[in-house]
């Protein structure tokens, strides 16, 4: 199929189906188009053809698309001029071939695991529209779980690939911190920000990877490590790995669909060694202070002036993170490097570790409260606890989509890996998608 | 943290730092500072020694 008649399927799709799911705030209709037929008109030429050729993508509109404000799902970021170029991840993307088609909804400054949005109004799930997509990359879960296109970015701070992954039935990417460019992104808590890929299988996933690797000097926090392609090495399968599951912490909370779930991966995978890790609930902790303190400083100037235009949930939230005592701040930070010291040692045992990414099924929209083990708590503060001891210390994760026979909804497992290991977790999800185990589900649609 | 305690500290804090805040948000930034407090508290009681860095290293 041409890249041309790919993208007018694409374009079409998203007419139909994204009045239900709200999942695009833009559609870039026009770029796309010209794009798709000079990727036509050269590979016509005789060019080679590209690892992404005439794949659709959409991105997170905190994602700088040039001639867009990036709205980072605020009303307060419309003002904003438009931006003059695209971000690295884009270019890269676009230079391996693949055609960008619109930005997508988020949570407010991605402060957010619900994907709901009062200036946008919600994504909604594309396996039930009266459901949560999660957060904060909504529109990247809804708009690849819903197929509107095939490949997404999106960001995670604290869980905000992984949450929509698991509620919208996607393979996601958080790679280990520093990996990808953030470079012409809109930040929200600089020492924990990621990007990442959203796709419908792990092929796809690995070939965006790839194709985004690489160092950056416009992002302060990026590798200087050369490019680690994964994608020929996703067949290898999974002889000779070890792979254990996480416990204790990683347990409590969560219902019974979820631990079969993450029971049925490890069963599949052979893993049958539980292990801990040391002071999960501390790090989760710490992770929430380092994100509320810094998030707010960085809207500081806007809840002075703007406080008004903020979804109150957002806004609340900051305010409160600016009144959080800086010694606390101080603390988090350095028990940050000792959880990080005792989580590499755990390591030294296992290649890989699994967990839930979610503590249950994408709750109703509008919902605010969550039954977290026959307790009632805050729906927003508590959706990430199984993603933020893990992004807290940057690990990658590969968060693979499961759903269990006669099961209604999608979750995900996170698959962990140590720093710079994402070839060993995508590794495993592509041996379970070959299993039959891990399967992005056809969305619901009449 | 007593309700009045939290609230002195919200009024305080945010006049010290320009915020406006109207009365209606109140009882939403309380729940929140509650919830960040008592999370701070959580990693303020474990102890860790003096030589501990931080996880930041900044590098000239």
């Amino acid at each position: 199929m041409s890249a041309t008649a790919r993208i007018e399927a694409t374009l079409a799709r998203i007419a139909a189906r994204n009045p239900v799911l709200n999942a695009f705030t833009a559609i870039t209709a026009e770029r796309a188009r010209t794009h798709a037929a000079a990727l036509d008109a050269s590979l016509a030429a005789g060019r080679v053809a590209l690892p992404l050729e005439g794949m659709p993508f959409a991105v997170k509109n905190l994602i700088d698309i040039a001639g867009l404000p990036t709205l980072a799902g605020s009303k307060i970021n419309r003002d904003r001029p438009p931006a003059t170029r695209d971000a690295t991840l884009i270019t890269r993307l676009e230079a391996a071939g693949a055609v960008l088609v619109g930005a997508l909804n988020m949570g407010e400054y991605a402060y957010d695991f619900t994907g709901e949005n009062v200036h946008d109004g919600a994504s909604r799930n594309p396996h039930d529209h009266n459901r949560m997509s999660g957060g904060s990359s909504g529109g990247s879960g809804s708009a690849v779980g819903g197929d509107l296109v095939p490949l997404a970015l999106g960001s995670d701070t604290n869980g905000s690939i992984r949450v929509p992954s698991s509620f919208c039935g996607t393979f996601g990417l958080k790679p280990t911190y520093g990996r990808l460019s953030r470079a012409g992104s809109f930040p929200f808590v600089a020492s924990l920000d990621h990007l990442g890929p959203f796709a419908r299988n792990v092929t796809d996933l690995a070939a965006a990877y790839d194709a985004m690797q690489g160092p950056d000097d416009g992002d302060a926090a990026c590798t200087d490590r050369a490019s680690e392609l994964v994608s020929h090495e996703l067949g290898r399968g999974i002889t000779g790995l070890k792979i254990g599951v996480l416990g204790g912490y990683f347990r409590e909370g969560a219902t019974a669909e979820v631990l079969a779930t993450v029971a049925h991966v490890a069963q599949a995978l052979g893993a049958t060694q539980t292990l801990d890790l040391p002071e999960a609930a501390r790090a989760r902790a710490a992770a929430y202070v380092i994100t509320c303190t810094e998030g707010a400083a960085l809207h500081l100037d806007r809840l002075r002036t703007r406080g008004g235009d903020f979804d109150p949930a957002v806004r609340d939230r900051l305010i409160a993170g600016a009144l959080v005592p800086a010694s606390l701040v101080a603390k988090a930070q350095n028990f940050r490097r000792w959880y990080h010291d005792q989580v590499l040692r755990v390591f030294d045992g296992v290649d890989l570790l699994l967990a839930p990414a979610t503590p249950c099924t994408a709750p109703l929209l509008g919902q605010t409260e969550l039954d977290l083990g026959g307790k009632k708590v805050p729906l927003r503060a508590n959706i990430g606890i199984y993603t933020q001891p893990i992004s807290f210390i940057g690990l990658p994760v590969v968060a693979v989509p499961v759903t269990l026979p006669g099961a209604a909804l999608p979750l995900a497992v996170q698959i962990i890996a140590a720093p710079w290991r994402e070839d060993l977790a995508l590794r495993v999800a592509a041996y379970l998608e070959a299993a039959g185990v891990a399967r992005a589900p056809e969305p619901r649609w009449p | 943290m007593a309700d009045d305690s939290l609230d002195q500290m919200i009024m305080a804090g945010t006049a010290l730092l320009g915020i406006p805040v109207q009365p209606e948000w109140m009882p939403s930034i309380r729940a929140n500072l509650e919830v960040s407090l008592k999370l701070g508290h959580l990693v303020d009681e474990f102890t860790l020694p003096d030589e501990a860095e931080p996880a930041p290293v900044y590098t000239p």
